[in-house]
């Protein structure tokens, strides 16, 4: 196993200059995500106008792996729809969870629309977390976050992820 | 290997002082069956001697029966070595009685004891419980609990900016209404050797009961709770090279009579009837329950082991090595290590400007340099430091210079991995 396949350079990239990193005034849905067992932290906010993610940010601290997941997040989700992205958030699930299986490619997943395909490949570089079972959590808790936040009621509460 | 592991190389009293771990080393069978493994976590539980794992099946093969029943010779044979173990116990903390010495699931189920049988017995609304800023949550979380349903208030102790408590702050916080102390006896985050004569002599000159947490002290020092003068000692078996699920509670004898039950069931009770019970002496009526009676042996054995290398010996061995930890990372640019106060044994906290911790563990175990990331159930100690998570590595009897040196080589891979320092 190599630790290249975990940090890749545009891993290290968004970890260091995370994109959209910033609260977002005006957000129609926020929600809080926390890891009890290491303590990473991240608030998902969106603005979400007639069905469709208008804008997306997040604040938080966390490893490279939680703010790198977080930033490429919210670069997929802009301009989606709520069931567009909750499409690429099961896509995600199924690709750092290895639950998409072995040998094929992110893009020929099923249950991805085709003209989600190309957001699809640019979260290929985490699908490497399928190899550390331990750092799984660490690229979900954005994504968690943002289902609540935009499954539940503007203001939603606290989450934690499992 | 079986005969390597069978061989228990020799360690002379004439060795004590300065015993050499990689000796100590063959006698963990773990090293063998994991070449390369460089273990810096012994803080969260310590690797196990051969002479703890082979005695606990030799216990289970030969002298195994339920104690304080049976009148066959097995279960008395058993009860005896049963019994022998909270002697051991008691010896290695110079307790004055065996009778003092409650055996528990670990130091955590000790703390919950006396939170629920000594609490409510002698604490009424107003009281104050004071804890410090160092604690892990296992000398937090239970005084909550019981302050809440108490009405009694918990106080917190501060550290100052080098990371060591604040014992003016503390003495000033102490009044007619403080019941209880609960302090660390070496800090589980930074490593830091706590002043607790200290601490005790201020506090029952405060009127106030203290119990000290030694989860790492007793596997790194000469714990004498007669000399300290506490009130309740507690540690578990685990971190000392015993076997987990087992540890003790040490608690005065006066202090002990005075409390009350805490579960009730089989072993703790005299008389039984459907209108009233009557229940044993201490320490008998603090164990419900067949009590886990291999790990009490298991314990006695680690102990056994420990006092073979010399209690003092393993103190400076990781005082020593602790210090050379703390001077090797300092001089890597970018590496921050956590204060620990005047003195820290065993224990050492660090930051990488750069590199989460949970990035560096896993950079680390491709090393197979195992160290712990995280808030090490210490949050409280976590935000008083503005830290969200620190890198700890933790050194037992096994460890030497050159699992140090491993380590400086990981955090120098890391640093070239996240780009932080130019590649050679």
């Amino acid at each position: 196993m190599d630790l290249r396949d975990l940090y890749q350079d545009i891993i290290l990239d968004h970890g260091r200059h995370p994109r959209n990193f910033r609260p977002l005034p005006g957000a129609s849905h926020f929600a809080h995500g926390h890891n009890p067992l290491c303590g990473d932290k991240v608030t998902i906010f969106v603005r979400v106008e007639d069905g469709r993610v208008a804008d997306v940010s997040f604040e938080g601290k966390g490893c490279a792996i939680s703010i790198a997941s977080a930033s490429l997040m919210t670069e997929v989700m802009q301009d989606k729809t709520v069931a567009e992205a909750q499409a690429l958030f099961a896509h995600f699930h199924g690709k750092v969870t290895g639950a998409e299986g072995a040998g094929v490619s992110a893009s020929s997943v099923s249950g991805l629309p085709a003209d989600l395909l190309e957001e699809g490949d640019r979260l290929e570089p985490l699908a490497g977390v399928r190899s550390y079972p331990a750092r799984v959590k660490c690229a979900t808790l954005a994504w968690h976050t943002f289902d609540a936040a935009v499954g539940g009621m503007a203001g939603g509460g606290p989450l934690k992820t499992e | 290997m079986s005969a390597l592991l069978q061989e228990r190389p020799a360690v002379a009293p004439s060795t004590r002082g300065a015993f050499d771990p990689k000796v100590v080393r063959q006698q963990f069978p773990v090293f063998a069956r994991n070449p390369g493994l460089v273990f810096l976590d012994t803080a969260a539980s310590a690797q196990k001697p051969a002479c703890v794992i082979d005695g606990l099946a030799d216990y289970y093969r030969a002298d195994y029966a339920n104690v304080h029943r049976g009148v066959y010779g097995l279960s008395a044979r058993s009860t005896a070595r049963f019994e022998a173990a909270r002697d051991r116990v008691a010896q290695f903390l110079n307790a004055a009685d065996a009778s003092e010495i409650v055996f528990v699931r670990g130091a955590t189920e000790g703390i919950n004891l006396v939170a629920q049988a000594w609490g409510p017995a002698f604490l009424k609304p107003g009281d104050q419980i004071v804890v410090s800023e160092l604690e892990h949550h296992s000398n937090i979380v239970p005084w909550q609990m019981l302050c809440h349903r108490l009405g009694v208030e918990l106080v917190v102790a501060p550290i100052d900016d080098g990371g060591a408590l604040d014992l003016a702050a503390f003495a000033r916080l102490l009044t007619p209404r403080t019941r209880l102390v609960a302090m660390t006896h070496v800090a589980n985050v930074t490593g830091g050797l706590v002043p607790v004569e200290r601490v005790v002599q201020l506090a029952h000159a405060a009127g106030a009961k203290v119990l000290l947490d030694g989860c790492q002290a007793v596997p790194r020092l000469p714990v004498d709770v007669q000399a300290l003068g506490c009130d309740f000692y507690v540690f578990s078996g685990h971190k000392c090279y015993g076997p987990t699920g087992i540890g003790a509670l040490y608690a005065r004898r006066a202090v002990l009579d005075a409390m009350p039950p805490w579960q009730g069931g089989g072993d703790m009770i005299r008389t039984v009837t459907f209108a009233e019970t009557t229940y044993q002496d201490a320490p008998q009526r603090f164990q419900a329950g067949t009590p886990d009676i291999a790990g009490a042996i298991g314990l006695a054995l680690a102990l056994d082991f420990m006092d073979d290398l010399g209690v003092d010996a393993i103190r400076e061995h990781e005082a020593a090595l602790t210090r050379h930890a703390r001077a090797a990372l300092s001089a890597l640019p970018g590496v921050t290590i956590v204060g620990a106060g005047a003195e820290s044994v065993g224990v050492v906290s660090f930051e990488v400007d750069g590199v989460h911790p949970h990035d560096l563990a896993t950079i680390f175990d491709q090393h197979d340099v195992a160290i712990r990331a995280g808030h090490h159930c210490a949050q409280p100690l976590m935000d008083r430091l503005g830290l969200v998570a620190t890198a700890r590595a933790s050194f037992g009897v096994y460890s030497d210079e050159d699992d140090v040196a491993a380590l400086v080589a990981a955090v120098r891979a890391a640093q070239r991995l996240f780009g932080l320092v130019s590649a050679r």
